[in-house]
């Protein structure tokens, strides 16, 4: 058994849980650790993924008690690829959360470990009750990072994320039990073999649970009817919480995908695609709502919180089609727009330190202390996200448009995402006009700004407090670089998933995958 | 036995979602907790309702009660209880800055 599967879970809580003992000493400590920990946990994520690339699906068996019976975790292409996203933006948070963020809170390291511990849980379990688990350590580590810092329009916009997402557990504990009193299993690829013999007396409350569940990962992934409470949560916390939080939409776009493909796909019985009439409409309709928000907003914060519900829409809409051609293409997308939005959200929170007045409000303001600078970190991030040609936005976008072209709704996502596209590119462009060319003049022009009475008291950015956004924009160039190979892999991915008989086999064994065929599926 | 189970859920649900749909915190947060409840009675009943049943395997009967869903509540239940726990702090602190107790921070007049 490979020992190195579980390291991602057990180094956080590890590191977290020395951060709580040592909350009375010294930040360097904390920080420290909380970095050491963090870019331990993205080589072992980089070494994972290139295991998984070129190898088989893994298991780790938790306490030995094999499957269906224990705890496992699995790591197969897409998990693999999911954690060390998350592991290499949040070590990248870190090193700007060191910068500052995080002297607001003592607890803010150990929260950020948690955080980490939870979101790669949820990646690796194949577990659903322990999902719910994960689910949860990550909400409640959440929970505490949107309140860092605290201030009223925080925790104003926190109780809502934090009382959104109790009941989103209510329903996510009534949709397992409905599936496990049914099936007797909470082993995903368990219950997908049970799924495919299941009677067709249950078929109504078996799809009614696969649904319920559907409407838990639609909040955590912040889909139409409920992701009212993403623009402000994401909008007013502190910077790097935000820029972490980019990657947990991601959570619930992979659960989507993980559950719908594995337990739900075409094998299923009589609960087979249930999602395939819901996603792609419901996706396409948040979509829309995204890109008005992504105009109508009057902060820059909420421009790009409503950015990432746009991308939750696109990469969905696209899922929805559930092509192996779209799900590649998907894959493609993911880390560009994680990443995209996620050093977007720092620049922002640059943006903002150094408008005396304005803050991220998108109003005219006097200019800000490095101009240069930060109007081409502002300029390299909008044309990522805007999906401009030299950077990673437009070659991630084509291949998208490419990968559902023979599906039926093809001229819906496609007029859709283009639609949606030039929306946000009219929102980054009248928000950096605003922001860099319509300024209110200093008296009089001087040589430097910061020796000016206004400016005088706000930070001036040193290169270690630009090199953090400076990697995350520097892997936009590197994704269009490295194009081919990271196609190769999306097909890699999406082949893995849409044929759930290796997940089964790696689990199970072969006999479960005959069990499986000879209930008539695939 | 079935009959009554469903209809307590039934109305423990009803209440829950009732108070959820309140303005003010404290009965928001009420009827999060009367909902949880509901939950995991109904998690707990999804291994089945029996009487007269060992818990565990016992070699004199046959049959026995599902242990898991009694696993599982009892996760929920901690979960659920820390999840309480921290809303009511979250909800003090935000009278406290906000200077209300409506979910949406307004004041008195404003309604």
């Amino acid at each position: 058994m490979n020992h190195l599967i579980v390291a991602p879970l057990l180094l956080p809580l590890l590191m977290g849980a020395i951060i709580v003992l040592a909350v009375n000493r010294s930040m360097a400590l904390h920080r420290t650790l909380g970095l050491i920990s963090s870019l331990l946990v993205t080589l072992i994520t980089g070494a994972l993924l290139y295991q998984a690339a070129t190898g088989p699906i893994q298991m780790y068996v938790l306490g030995d008690w094999s499957p269906p019976f224990g705890i496992i975790m699995v790591l197969d292409r897409l998990s693999a690829m999911m954690i060390f996203i998350t592991s290499l933006l949040a070590f990248l948070c870190l090193l700007y959360a060191v910068k500052g963020t995080d002297e607001q809170g003592k607890n803010f390291h150990a929260l950020f470990q948690f955080q980490l511990l939870g979101i790669n849980g949820a990646f690796l379990t194949g577990d659903i009750f322990n999902l719910f688990v994960f689910f949860e350590i990550m909400l409640l580590a959440s929970y505490g990072l949107v309140l860092h810092g605290g201030g009223a329009r925080r925790t104003k916009a926190g109780m809502h994320y934090v009382m959104l997402n109790l009941v989103g557990s209510s329903v996510f504990l009534i949709g397992v039990g409905i599936l496990y009193g049914l099936l007797g299993s909470l082993n995903m690829a368990d219950m997908a073999v049970r799924l495919a013999h299941a009677p067709s007396d249950n078929a109504a409350l078996l799809q009614a649970g696969g649904l319920i569940l559907f409407g838990v990962f639609a909040l955590k992934a912040a889909l139409l009817p409920l992701y009212f409470w993403l623009p402000n949560a994401y909008g007013f916390t502190s910077a790097p919480v935000a820029a972490l939080f980019a990657v947990m939409t991601k959570v619930g776009v992979y659960v989507i995908l993980r559950v719908y493909t594995l337990i739900f796909g075409d094998h299923a019985g009589v609960a087979a695609n249930v999602l395939e009439p819901w996603l792609l409409p419901v996706a396409l309709v948040t979509l829309v709502a995204g890109s008005i928000g992504v105009v109508a907003s009057r902060d820059l914060r909420q421009t790009i919180a409503y950015m990432v519900v746009a991308s939750v829409g696109t990469l969905l809409a696209v899922i929805g089609t559930f092509g192996v051609d779209a799900i590649a293409a998907a894959i493609v997308y993911l880390p560009h727009t994680t990443f995209m939005t996620a050093a977007m959200f720092l620049i922002a929170d640059m943006i903002r330190q150094q408008r005396l007045d304005a803050g991220a409000a998108l109003t005219p303001d006097r200019p800000v202390g490095q101009e240069r600078l930060l109007g081409l970190l502002f300029l390299g991030a909008a044309v990522a996200i805007g999906g401009l040609p030299p950077l990673s936005g437009f070659t991630a976008k084509v291949t998208m448009l490419m990968g559902v072209q023979s599906h039926a709704a093809a001229p819906w996502i496609w007029s859709l995402v283009l639609i949606g596209g030039l929306l946000g590119l009219i929102a980054l462009g009248r928000a950096g006009s605003v922001i860099f060319w319509k300024t209110i003049p200093l008296d009089d022009s001087g040589v430097d700004a910061f020796s000016k009475e206004p400016h005088a008291n706000i930070p001036r950015y040193s290169a270690g407090y630009v090199f953090p956004v400076l990697i995350l924009l520097a892997i936009s160039p590197l994704l269009v670089l490295f194009g081919g190979p990271l196609s190769d892999f999306g097909y890699a991915v999406a082949a893995q998933i849409s044929q759930p008989v290796y997940y089964i086999e790696a689990v199970l064994g072969s006999d479960a995958v005959a069990a499986l065929m000879s209930a008539g599926g695939r | 036995m079935e009959l009554l189970f469903s209809i307590c859920l039934g109305v423990m649900i009803a209440c829950g979602v009732y108070l959820m749909l309140r303005g003010r915190t404290f009965p928001v947060i009420l009827g999060l907790t009367l909902l949880g409840y509901a939950v995991n009675m109904f998690l707990f009943v999804s291994g089945r309702l029996h009487t007269n049943l060992p818990a565990v395997i016992s070699p004199e009967r046959a049959q026995y009660a599902d242990p898991l869903p009694q696993a599982l509540v009892l996760t929920a239940i901690v979960i659920g209880f820390a999840m309480v726990a921290f809303v009511v702090v979250l909800a003090l602190r935000a009278s406290g800055e906000l200077g209300s107790d409506h979910v949406d921070g307004r004041k008195e007049n404003e309604s």
